[in-house]
């Protein structure tokens, strides 16, 4: 199996330059200094390759966003603030390979005209920014980074900079605006950021899995990441995969994998061999599948569609039967709900009573009507709001509540959760 | 030149320039769209979400306030959709509000009860704790906050931030526990604060001053002008048994936009106060009396006979409408009298700002000097002087200094501890009669009558009137206007 990103985690020192040079980092540098920016973009759209954060668009064809006559300064922006509940496999880059990272920034910043790049860290990641700035110091001192890259007359600056740990401030304009120092408030799009970003300059913003990838598109061509995965979704990805599994961690492998084989294979099956009930696929927003389906899904984005989810970040939650869905809703519900920034209406209220009824349902004191409420509420936050935050509670509501009703009306029947606590 | 596009405002074509939002389309159209975040004067933030209309292929519901009109457009803001997803918003806002309306100053004059009341007449769904905030709050010297009523529309600290320039106001917490709150270590005590409690669509800032004082829907409104400085800010005068309660900013692109300063709402307190002379008083033996109306004026007339015309001077002000000063004039040149001085407040250079305040403090100075140029002072002279509104200050001393043989004073307040005047006629304040004064851009506007005259007093051109025939010189006023109309030829009022 091809492996794009993880091929170095199991080295020990990576975050060392002479390590992880000598495991072939920044050996696309020269090669990229040669060619035209609008080379680069050509290629990188070529491979197909998709953004990791969650949306899945074509990296290439945002790339070329950028408008071609802007007299501003453009900036690359890494969304470094992986918060979503279930997702940590940014994290796992940060730390066993950051110079693949780094390695894509350059590759990334050249290609949109980019002489500033920010890589923006969620609070909680302290080490990783502290490992981040080692890095980028060691880069700095032999010329990979700074000024005049390589002899080339690129000149390329990146900061690190800390969130103060805000899921919100993944949301890209909110990451802009805390980054400008602002509260971490979503903007209204259009302007997108690739025409109006940070500081009111073109912008692109891209996830740290995305970057990570570029070094071998540039390396081995656009043609050898595109034969991986399948047609339209290719390439290979990262599963962060947490939940009743024996063997929990992350996973690269290419799209269109089957989930059974990851579970049974790579993660070691279900804890005690339990039967799935659940699946949550890309992370705690998307909707929810069943065991069922979850063993006949593939794992690209075309078949999560078709199964009425999305691959999203890739972070997977499984659920087996000893979980109660009321509860794990309600614990969702509880993120959203806390992390709601409070600009919108719908989404500052909805979140707040979404948890509230939940936890009612939960404690046995709901009644029938609170199903009723839970999809009013659903139904009246999402496509309601700047951006997609009240979505992301939104979706799991109806999912859980259609794929496991009786599981909600037991709770109300019964007065209380048939499951032990 | 831009270009002009036709759209669809809820079946009604409407033409309007490209690039228009659908919620100032729809306000062309005399359509109003619910809103709450968006104020024509305030960056867009779209975050209240309660503009959302309808327009058609569109993916879902669209903010007003933000979407710009294209040819073609058909927007929909009663349909059941959008009317539907306006009341949704509204149930969301209501869930976490205290519903405290019988207590809240807002009541009458809240657009989140108005709104509720047009969308939805159910009853809330919520049937959980709510979320508590901090109530009752004092942020400033003038604005007091009730975090719970708030709607987070963040109108108050754009208002702050780019407007006044102040950043005084921010938000804190997330979610349902956001609130408005001041920066650490400041307050809002800027100039303008009390705009904000304008601004509030809720009854999350109130006024301390207003707080508590009167229901809103006794009050009544009568378009006036602010006699704080010389920029003459279009107001609101509210009103109710003849006491003013408050000053409210009225539009005027031309004069103060939509906003006005702190210390100017307060003058209204002039026009209640205490020191109001509320009928005519003579000094006998070195001591301030009661007197009628008839008495006042005998003795008037004695005390000016006993000295030439020539010694006369009559000292106009810049604090009292052109009617006012234009009548007494007219009643003095009758007598004889050719010198007239203006008065007013000194000027105060601190209180001057970018936005709108004039160092000079009087609301009329334009207006006087369009009477006469002489300002009064030590080169003044006369035996006896007829005093149009207060004296201030130096002026004061510079008219006793002369020891004056008579002086007749026409004033609406009277300090205590003030006793220069033979004669008080007491004059109606600006509440109290309509006329014009001329603020500092040259502008002529108009104030008018809010109620009758409080006690005894009358306007001082009325005043003048009565003089004029007590003397058997009757000038024939029976109102502002025909002084107004009669006596501008005289001057060059434009």
């Amino acid at each position: 199996m091809t492996l794009v990103i993880t091929k170095n985690f199991a080295g020990p020192n990576m975050a060392r330059l002479d390590v992880a040079m000598k495991h072939g980092a920044y050996v696309t540098l020269e090669k990229i200094l040669a060619m035209k920016p609008e080379a680069v973009v050509d290629e990188v759209k070529r491979s197909g390759l998709r953004g990791r954060g969650g949306a899945g668009f074509s990296t290439g064809m945002k790339w070329g966003f950028v408008p071609k006559d802007t007299t501003k300064p453009i900036y690359l922006v890494v969304n470094a603030d992986e918060s979503e509940p279930g997702t940590f496999k940014d994290r796992a880059i940060l730390e066993k390979d950051p110079h693949l990272m780094i390695e894509g920034i350059i590759i990334a910043s050249y290609a949109i005209k980019a002489h500033t790049c920010y890589i923006y860290f969620r609070g909680e990641f302290y080490r990783q920014w502290e490992l981040m700035e080692r890095c980028l110091a060691e880069a700095r001192k032999v010329g990979i980074i700074g000024n005049n890259i390589k002899g080339s007359g690129y000149n390329l600056n990146i900061i690190a900079h800390r969130g103060a740990g805000a899921y919100i401030c993944g949301e890209e304009t909110a990451l802009l605006s805390s980054l400008e120092g602002y509260r971490g408030w979503p903007r209204i799009k259009p302007p997108f950021p690739a025409v109006e970003g940070l500081f009111g300059c073109p912008t692109i913003v891209n996830n740290v899995e995305t970057l990570a990838v570029c070094p071998f598109i540039i390396r081995e061509g656009a043609a050898a990441y595109a034969k991986l995965g399948t047609e339209k979704s290719p390439g290979t990805k990262l599963f962060s995969v947490c939940g009743h599994v024996n063997r929990p961690g992350v996973y690269e492998v290419p799209l269109g994998y089957p989930f059974a084989k990851l579970l049974s294979e790579e993660c070691g099956g279900t804890i005690e061999e339990r039967k799935l009930k659940a699946l949550i696929v890309g992370g705690s927003s998307v909707p929810v599948v069943t065991g069922e389906e979850a063993l006949g899904l593939r794992l690209d984005y075309e078949s999560c569609a078709g199964c009425g989810t999305m691959l999203g970040s890739g972070g997977v939650i499984v659920i087996d039967e000893t979980a109660c869905a009321v509860q794990v809703l309600a614990d969702l519900a509880r993120f959203y709900a806390h992390e709601s920034c409070g600009q919108c209406t719908p989404c500052r209220e909805g979140t707040g009573w979404s948890k509230k009824v939940l936890d009612r349902l939960e404690a046995g004191l709901g009644s029938s009507e609170d199903l009723n409420l839970l999809l009013a509420i659903a139904d009246n936050m999402q496509g309601k709001t700047i951006c997609p935050l009240a979505d992301a509670l939104a979706m799991p509501i109806r999912s859980w509540i259609k794929k496991f009703r009786t599981e909600f009306e037991d709770h109300v029947r019964l007065k209380g959760c048939p499951f032990p606590s | 030149m831009t270009k002009t596009v036709t759209i669809q405002i809820d079946g009604k074509a409407v033409k309007i320039p490209e690039g228009t939002t659908i919620f100032n389309a729809a306000k062309e159209a005399g359509i109003e769209i619910p809103h709450f975040c968006y104020h024509p004067k305030l960056s867009i933030a779209g975050n209240c979400r309660l503009c959302q209309v309808e327009v058609e292929g569109a993916k879902g519901p669209v903010i007003s306030c933000r979407e710009r009109v294209r040819d073609g457009m058909v927007v929909r803001v009663q349909s059941d959709t959008a009317r539907d997803v306006r009341k949704n918003v509204l149930e969301f806002i209501l869930i976490n509000h205290p519903l405290d309306c019988p207590i809240c100053d807002q009541s009458g004059e809240c657009k989140l009860q108005d709104q509720y009341f047009d969308h939805s007449l159910k009853p809330s769904q919520m049937t959980w704790p709510k979320v508590h905030k901090p109530k009752a709050k004092t942020i400033g010297p003038q604005v007091m906050l009730d975090d719970e009523r708030c709607v987070l529309c963040t109108r108050c600290i754009r208002f702050c931030d780019e407007i006044v320039g102040e950043h005084q106001l921010i938000l804190r917490e997330r979610g349902d526990h956001s609130t408005i709150d001041v920066f650490p270590g400041k307050q809002l005590d800027n100039a303008y604060s009390l705009c904000t409690v304008d601004l509030c669509p809720v009854g999350a800032l109130t006024s301390s001053d207003f707080r508590f004082k009167k229901r809103v829907w006794f009050l009544t409104s009568t378009p006036s002008i602010c006699t704080g400085c010389a920029t003459g800010c279009n107001i609101w005068l509210d009103h109710c048994d003849q006491k003013v309660y408050r000053y409210r900013p009225r539009e005027n692109e031309a004069v103060n936009q939509c906003w006005m300063c702190d210390p100017g709402r307060m003058t209204y307190k002039a026009i209640n106060s205490d020191e109001r002379v509320l009928f005519p008083i003579v000094r006998n033996d070195g001591a301030y009396q009661r007197t009628s109306w008839f008495e006042a004026m005998a003795r008037t007339q004695q005390l000016l006979a006993g000295v030439n015309p020539e010694g006369i001077v009559g000292i106009v002000s810049a604090e009292a409408s052109l009617e006012e000063n234009m009548g007494l004039i007219r009643f003095l040149k009758e007598c004889g009298v050719t010198s007239f001085v203006w008065a007013g407040r000194s000027p105060e250079p601190q209180f001057v700002d970018k936005i709108l305040r004039d160092a000079d403090r009087n609301p009329n100075t334009h207006g006087v000097k369009m009477l006469t140029k002489t300002r009064f002072g030590k080169e003044t002279k006369g035996q006896a002087f007829v005093v149009l509104g207060r004296l201030h200050g130096d002026d004061l001393t510079t008219l006793v200094s002369q020891k004056p043989k008579a002086v007749i004073a026409i004033t609406d307040i009277l300090p205590a501890n003030e006793q220069w005047a033979d004669v008080v006629l007491p004059r109606a304040s600006h509440a109290e009669q309509e006329g014009h004064m001329v603020n500092r851009a040259g502008l002529l506007q108009k104030f008018e009558r809010a109620f009758a005259p409080k006690g005894e007093s009358a306007p001082g051109w009325q005043i003048a009137a009565r003089l004029a025939g007590a003397w058997g010189k009757p000038l024939g006023f029976t109102s502002a206007r025909e002084v107004f109309e009669t006596e501008k030829q005289h001057y060059d009022v434009v």
